[in-house]
């Protein structure tokens, strides 16, 4: 079909002004002090909140990780089960996704506060009142339970394509329960996994509601550092935008790690 | 006298409370070509993934070599599969692919390289180690797959129609080549397919199916010359089914005649199916025929001629070597060794 | 799943992923505003929810921004994807990158990049924060679903449909309203819906580009959770939990019964090849 080129011209003028510019701008922000003026003192004053970056580098890889863990054997049984249970199995895994997640990380509040419905249940065996909220645990938390869909939905996706008869196979040639995962259903699920890592990962790195909700202030996270710079107490935009840029370096590393491997491996599969 | 090696007892398995297996008994002996033969929906493959472990029954006992091995998982028996659908693992190359068993097992690597290259042999496939399987036709792929299976030295081969995704010519070609490697290496090939012609190639032993009950039992000749019954005459190459009835031991009427046959102990004036096999009709003049009827058409099949002939209501069709004229009144004749009785089947 | 362990295991994990909204529902019937104590049952809650003005106000605002985003978004993301299909590899894949970017960039340097821009437009252009930023700020992130759902239909749609058509007396304008839309007329939906309920649900980006003025109903809810604890948010949330499980189920279940209304056509198909 004949369609012009020149169709595309909007967008490529829309692109420029509300996604390159605005980056461009974030790396202006970052490299100027209030003046205007040339700097880097704004990446220099970032090293004193080099441990909120590895604390929130270190909370996102742990939650990825719990995710991959409680989402790889689900999205397994999922992707086997039945064609007509599948799809139910699938909408019940993605029906809290669509409920606003400041709504489901409020939830979590109220279960896990010092008088919250969790403590009022150890109570009854004589147990507690634990500290379940504001901590790193809490946060962490709160990250697998907004994000655990992300890594099933990819690896379901996935899983799903893997025909019945090549896991049959695999029995048939010897493979143990053990030896069928590692031999044939990880590595044939891999695009997933590396999809489920970066979704999983990006989400949680760059949070400040999760942490501000469940953290309370005592666990913050390079997210709620960067909208206290612009929306918070402590005004800076030039360091604020300082700080997102080291975020996107993060969030560029990852992807390199992830994303070519992702689509590395799908271009064999097809 | 051969051993047997599988033996399956009185299996009855179910999907939804549907049996599609009901009470199936069969014995197989060890270096045979064994085929399951019969329409989709027969059973005939929910037999063989009893025998290699990815269907349960709820009843029944499945024996390998006198041991009984209702509850031992795939991975552990002593058979391997050729898949339907080849099943190759999409991640893995072709040395990997038919080397995946040997690893498990933890051979050495020396010993494998010398298996898989010995397998690349058998199959026809050398030089092809490290290329990607989708590189390869559909024919390629099924070399692979049974190599893949039969690097691992299994007593029994399990093949679940493997050329029914090949084109005609090319399933032929597979068809001689499977029967040489069975012949070859000597184990039990136990084949399902719905194609009559190639079981009556390939097979020692052919084993009709139908609605999950075996209908008969017997090398490739048995089950052409003297099937069991309407269903197995009619699935087994084309045939003329005709009501009869059996008048006394050696004498049926059908088609308005009485004609002598080669079978007895029937009940007296019992309702029988005459199974006449179209090349077995004799094409005679009018006046010698003890059927007489109008060619209704003839069409040349390359071999023979297949005529269709309407004699008083009754359809025949006859395979002769010689064409005949459309409208042409001709009589038929057959001998009594090739009127083939059988009792109705109730289903029929 | 046949063994005991996977369903158990799956019986847990959604346990895990419902029990917190299930309570939060319960105690949206609760009495007292306690989160933990049952002390009665209670509609209170619902009724004060309808009657707050903030939440109405902002339910409204959402509405607005949402459908004026998404449909905006469509238009130029139909449009922008008719454009990139008639073009050559390289700059394809250039501004299939730069699509990629709001999906992938973290929501926060989204909302950040943006208000940057915007206070920059405020700075030399008179510009306000408000209505119009936020729309911007929604079509930004919304147009690439848009792309996403309507590049497909492009490249699976048979090219000789157009051709057909000028061969049956189209000259190309008719072609393009007459085939060409109806044949990706399911992705343009489907991106459209994509895209409004991104933009519903959105909260980073509308904290950041929503100025002062204008709030969004996820704004509204994160400043009630801050502030103050009433179970209205409770009310609200059972309310959405209803609305969305009751489309996403019913959308489920018709899908299914297409699906096994199908099956069973291919069955009685294959039953009479066999038996006939």
């Amino acid at each position: 079909m004949k369609t012009s080129k020149a169709l595309a011209i909007p967008y490529i003028v829309w692109i420029l002004i509300f996604t390159v510019i605005p980056l461009g701008l974030v790396v202006v922000f970052a490299l100027t002090d209030s003046d205007g003026g040339f700097t880097l003192q704004n990446l220099f004053d970032m090293s004193s909140y080099m441990a909120v970056l590895f604390r929130s580098i270190i909370f996102a890889m742990i939650a990825t990780v719990i995710c991959l863990v409680l989402a790889f054997p689900a999205a397994y049984f999922i992707s086997r089960a039945r064609s007509f249970n599948q799809s139910t199995l699938i909408v019940f895994i993605m029906v809290p996704m669509w409920i606003s997640f400041i709504l489901r990380t409020y939830a979590w509040m109220t279960l896990l506060e010092p008088n919250g419905l969790i403590n009022r249940f150890l109570g009854l065996f004589g147990i507690g009142p634990l500290n379940l909220i504001n901590n790193a645990g809490a946060v962490i938390l709160g990250m697998v339970y907004n994000y655990l869909p992300f890594m099933i939905l990819p690896l379901y996706s996935v899983m799903v394509k893997i025909d019945q008869s090549v896991i049959e196979a695999a029995q048939d040639l010897g493979s143990s329960r053990l030896s069928l995962v590692r031999r044939v259903i990880l590595p044939l699920s891999m695009p997933g996994i590396n999809t489920g890592i970066i979704a999983v990962f990006i989400p949680s790195v760059s949070t400040f509601v999760i942490s501000r909700m469940l953290g309370g202030g005592t666990n913050d996270l390079i997210g709620d550092l960067i909208e206290s710079q612009f929306l918070g107490a402590s005004y800076n935009p030039h360091l604020g935008s300082a700080m997102a840029l080291v975020l996107m370096v993060v969030v560029l590393f990852m992807m390199s790690l992830f994303n070519q491997f992702g689509s590395e491996e799908e271009g064999t599969m097809i | 006298m051969k051993n047997t090696i599988i033996s399956l007892r009185n299996a009855v398995v179910e999907y939804d409370g549907v049996q599609v297996l009901k009470n199936v008994s069969l014995d197989i002996l060890d270096k045979q070509f064994v085929t399951l033969l019969g329409p989709s929906g027969c059973g005939k493959t929910t037999t063989l993934r009893i025998i290699g472990g990815f269907a349960d029954m709820a009843s029944g006992e499945l024996f390998f070599n006198g041991t009984k091995i209702n509850s031992l998982p795939p991975h552990k028996r002593e058979v391997n599969t050729v898949f339907q659908k080849y099943a190759l693992f999409p991640h893995l190359n072709i040395y990997d692919n038919i080397a995946f068993g040997l690893r498990i097992k933890k051979l050495p690597e020396k010993e494998i390289a010398s298996r898989v290259g010995e397998m690349l042999r058998l199959v026809n496939m050398q030089g092809f180690e490290k290329r990607s399987i989708n590189s390869l036709s559909g024919g390629q792929q099924q070399r692979i797959a049974i190599a893949r299976a039969l690097v691992n030295r299994p007593k029994v081969l399990l093949l679940d129609e493997p050329l029914g995704a090949l084109d005609l010519k090319l399933r032929k070609e597979m068809q001689i080549e499977l029967k040489r490697m069975q012949q070859e290496l000597e184990i039990t090939f136990i084949y399902v397919t719905h194609d009559q012609e190639e079981a009556l190639t390939m097979s020692d032993t052919v084993v009709v199916m139908k609605d999950g009950c075996i209908q008969q039992i017997g090398t490739p000749q048995d089950i052409y010359n003297e099937p069991v019954n309407a269903f197995v005459a009619d699935f087994i190459g084309e045939s003329n089914i005709i009501d009869g009835i059996m008048r006394r031991d050696f004498l049926v009427e059908f088609a308005g005649k009485e004609f002598a046959c080669v079978d007895k102990d029937f009940e007296k004036d019992e309702l029988v199916d005459v199974v006449i096999r179209p090349e077995d009709i004799k094409v005679v003049p009018q006046y010698q025929g003890a059927i007489v009827g109008v060619v209704e058409n003839c069409i040349f099949k390359g071999v023979h001629y297949e005529i269709s002939v309407d004699s008083l209501g009754y359809k025949w069709i006859i395979h002769s070597t010689q064409s005949e004229e459309i409208g042409a009144i001709i009589g038929m004749n057959v001998t009594p060794m090739d009127i083939h009785i059988m009792h109705k089947t109730e289903e029929r | 799943m046949k063994s005991v362990y996977a369903k158990l295991y799956m019986y847990l994990l959604y346990i895990f992923l419902y029990l917190p909204i299930l309570v939060l529902i319960v105690f949206s019937f609760n009495a007292s505003k306690s989160r933990a104590n049952w002390t009665g049952f209670t509609f209170d809650w619902y009724i004060r929810l309808f009657n707050n003005e903030d939440i109405l106000r902002s339910l409204v605002n959402t509405v607005i921004i949402a459908v004026a985003a998404s449909v905006l978004a469509t238009v130029l993301g139909t449009v922008a994807a008719l454009g990139i299909h008639s073009m050559k590899k390289t700059p394809r894949s250039l501004i299939m990158g730069a699509t990629y970017i709001p999906v992938i960039n973290p929501e926060i340097i989204m909302g950040i990049s943006l208000m940057l821009l915007f206070k920059f437009f405020v700075d030399y252009f008179g510009f306000k924060f408000g209505f119009v930023s936020l729309i911007l700020a929604h079509i930004s992130f919304d147009v690439p679903y848009v792309i996403y759902n309507v590049l497909p239909k492009l490249r699976t749609m048979n090219p000789n449909l157009v051709e057909a058509a000028c061969d049956l007396g189209c000259n190309q304008r008719m072609a393009f309203f007459k085939v060409v839309i109806p044949e990706i007329m399911p992705g343009i939906f489907s991106g459209f819906l994509m895209a409004l309920t991104y933009s519903v649900d959105d909260f980073v980006v509308s904290y950041f580009t929503s100025g002062v003025g204008v709030q969004t109903l996820s704004i509204t809810i994160e400043s009630m959770t801050r502030l103050k604890i009433s179970p209205e948010i409770n009310a609200l949330s059972a309310i959405i939990f209803v609305v969305i499980s009751a489309i996403l189920i019913t959308k489920n279940i018709i899908e299914n019964r297409r699906l096994r209304h199908e099956r069973n056509l291919v069955r009685l198909a294959m039953s009479k090849e066999a038996s006939g």
